[in-house]
């Protein structure tokens, strides 16, 4: 991005002045080099959120933000529905609720070792993973009903899990106010046998190392020391998020005349919040995330059975689960007064400062767990809400590093079986069904995950905990 | 791309996070075909594919470029709900209505090593247009 386009506020906040017809300015809470890596489109991106009816004091990217379609990936916007806000289909992206959850173990290192290859291979037995695979759980009509409503919760009453698990969720593992009539049937038809599957991409399950904390008193306090063995898992809303996102798009695309909208991208396809089709897509939606909810409980299941197997005293508790790609009714303050506004993340976490009513009664001194994906052969990081980010993006942080390269690229840089074994010899199990998908998602294809967490630590977006490496990596 | 080369052919185009489609031939439809076969090799070489199952189509919409979205994504959603791969099109279109074939099978892990699977066709470099060599080029990003 040219940065004679932005305005430096301070180390980590630029500024794009409103211009045109952008009705608030643009915000990137990044460092100089991140910004100056970001992609032109990125600049298009976030100041053509800007020009959204009904935007609130500003169109946000944060440290990872990269070109997406319609918002930049890494962005955030909140509309207001007293002011004439629009929810956006584009806003939230085909990956409804795509998310990271984290699990405690209770083991080390030099517990894993023994028994890696075995754990690696029924791990992946056992967790669905890639193009065609399916879950073993059917949904007829009534129990994808009941889904589509009770999310995680649903899960849990169908024996996926703990109750115990559903205080560490967001929503409390169940989003209010979904609509599963509003889900048309070929949304659900695609879904009813992919539940408790990871899917492809860069979505993973993998079992990682805590190699450095930080800021002790915080680690301390989510319980996590160097050498614990965490499980990390990364999937979304399936098929069922995927038709959503498609289906709503096209509505909203044809729709907007109707409203008055004039669209810079049809990609940020979008309908007043208080229409019907807003109303609508805020139900499915909805719907979307419990399905991801779901679907991220029932695969902890399928890792906790596999546990159970072969290492029967480890204890898999869940730390949190986080989601990225959503639109929330949230209270913020803007100037003194508190406003209720339906914040946009798109390949954005939900990063809540300490007090925070939504976040668990026991993490409350600590502030929200935020948990960032890195690669299969680099690192992931754990960070904290600050209370400083509440009056930032709406309390948000970055998702994960974002690609540096396509993934045509990273197939000429790189063969799958190479990855595999280079990344063995550095004491990391893959285990995927395609050696091109390997290629694909090559540790060097992806950014400086490093960096994108500094910044947002440095930008006072989220606080740093723990860095974990991975040890075992099932990809699809 | 060389819009001086007349055959019709597919290829991809780089996008940060995802991936974009092109098709080019000599007609509308059949820009529609080669992008169709763009959207296959992102996940599977549709070499490997055999083509002994078909599905039909039909799509609607006000425009050529929605229309073609709306192929790509008819695709896309009987890839994921019938876990099927497709490696040879037929698409007719009229007054931007099509009716399109689509011949492929069931995926095959270990035959077909499939790797990303496409979400969905978005609006993202979005165009259907005509060259001045009289060639029609079908393209947008999808999300993967």
């Amino acid at each position: 991005m040219d940065l004679s386009l932005l305005t430096p506020v301070s180390e980590h906040e630029w500024h794009i002045l409103p211009t045109g017809k952008m009705r608030v300015p643009g915000i990137v809470y990044a460092s100089e080099d991140l910004v100056r890596e970001m992609d032109h489109k990125v600049y298009e991106q976030i100041t053509n959120v800007a020009t959204l009816p009904g935007i609130v004091q500003a169109s946000y990217a944060m440290p990872d933000a990269h070109w997406g379609y319609g918002f930049p990936i890494g962005g955030v916007a909140a509309f207001d529905a007293n002011r004439g806000g629009v929810v956006s289909a584009g806003g939230v992206g085909f990956d409804i609720s795509c998310g990271v959850r984290a699990l405690y173990t209770g083991l080390k290192k030099k517990d894993i070792e023994p028994v890696k290859q075995k754990l690696a291979d029924i791990l992946y037995r056992n967790v669905p993973a890639g193009v065609g695979s399916t879950g073993r759980l059917h949904l007829d009509t009534k129990g994808m009903h009941a889904m589509l409503s009770g999310g995680a919760q649903w899960a849990v009453k169908h024996g996926y899990g703990r109750p115990e698990d559903l205080h560490r969720i967001e929503e409390r593992g169940c989003m209010q106010g979904a609509l599963p009539d509003s889900v048309s049937d070929q949304a659900k038809t695609r879904q009813q046998d992919e539940m408790g599957t990871l899917g492809s991409g860069n979505h993973y399950l993998e079992i990682q190392e805590v190699v450095e904390t930080f800021h002790d008193p915080l680690s301390q306090q989510l319980g996590i020391q160097n050498g614990d063995i965490l499980v990390s898992i990364h999937c979304g809303s399936r098929g069922l998020g995927h038709q959503i996102g498609t289906e709503f798009l096209k509505k909203m695309v044809m729709a907007a005349g109707k409203y008055g909208i004039t669209l810079p991208d049809r990609e940020l396809a979008c309908a007043p919040i208080d229409s019907p089709l807003g109303q609508e897509y805020l139900g499915a939606m909805r719907a979307a995330i419990n399905c991801a909810l779901a679907n991220r409980q029932i695969v902890t299941h399928l890792v906790r059975q596999a546990f159970a197997d072969i290492l029967p005293h480890a204890d898999l508790r869940l730390m949190y689960d986080v989601s990225h790609n959503t639109c929330k009714v949230e209270e913020h303050v803007i100037g003194n007064q508190s406003r209720r506004l339906f914040v946009h993340r798109k390949g954005a976490t939900r990063a809540f400062g300490p007090g925070h009513p939504d976040i668990p009664p026991d993490l409350q001194a600590i502030g929200q767990p935020v948990l960032i994906g890195g690669t299969m052969g680099t690192f992931s990081y754990l960070l904290v809400g600050t209370a400083e980010s509440m009056n930032m993006a709406y309390g948000s942080a970055c998702h994960g590093a974002g690609r540096s390269m396509s993934r045509h690229q990273a197939t000429r840089l790189w063969q799958g079986g190479a990855v595999i074994e280079d990344l063995a010899k550095e004491g990391i199990l893959i285990r995927s069904p395609s050696k091109r998908g390997v290629a694909e998602e090559a540790p060097g294809a992806y950014k400086d995950v490093t960096a994108v967490v500094d910044a947002a630590e440095a930008a006072q977006l989220a606080r740093k905990v723990a860095k974990m490496r991975p040890l075992i990596c099932i990809k699809g | 791309m060389d819009a001086s080369e007349p055959s019709p052919r597919w290829e991809h185009f780089p996008h940060d996070a995802d991936m974009g489609i092109r098709g080019i031939g000599h007609s509308k439809a059949a820009a529609f075909e080669q992008a169709a076969l763009a959207l296959t090799a992102i996940t599977i070489d549709p070499d490997k594919i055999h083509p002994n199952l078909k599905r039909t189509f039909s799509c609607e919409a006000p425009d050529d470029e929605l229309l073609f979205v709306d192929w790509l994504n008819a695709l896309v959603c009987e890839m994921d709900t019938h876990k099927m791969v497709f490696a040879r099109f037929h698409v007719m279109i009229n007054n931007h209505q099509m009716e399109a074939s689509a011949w492929g099978e069931s995926v095959d892990r270990q035959r077909h090593e499939p790797a990303v699977e496409v979400k969905g066709a978005t609006y993202t470099e979005l165009s259907v247009h005509q060259l001045p060599n009289g060639c029609w080029v079908a393209q947008c990003v999808v999300d993967v």
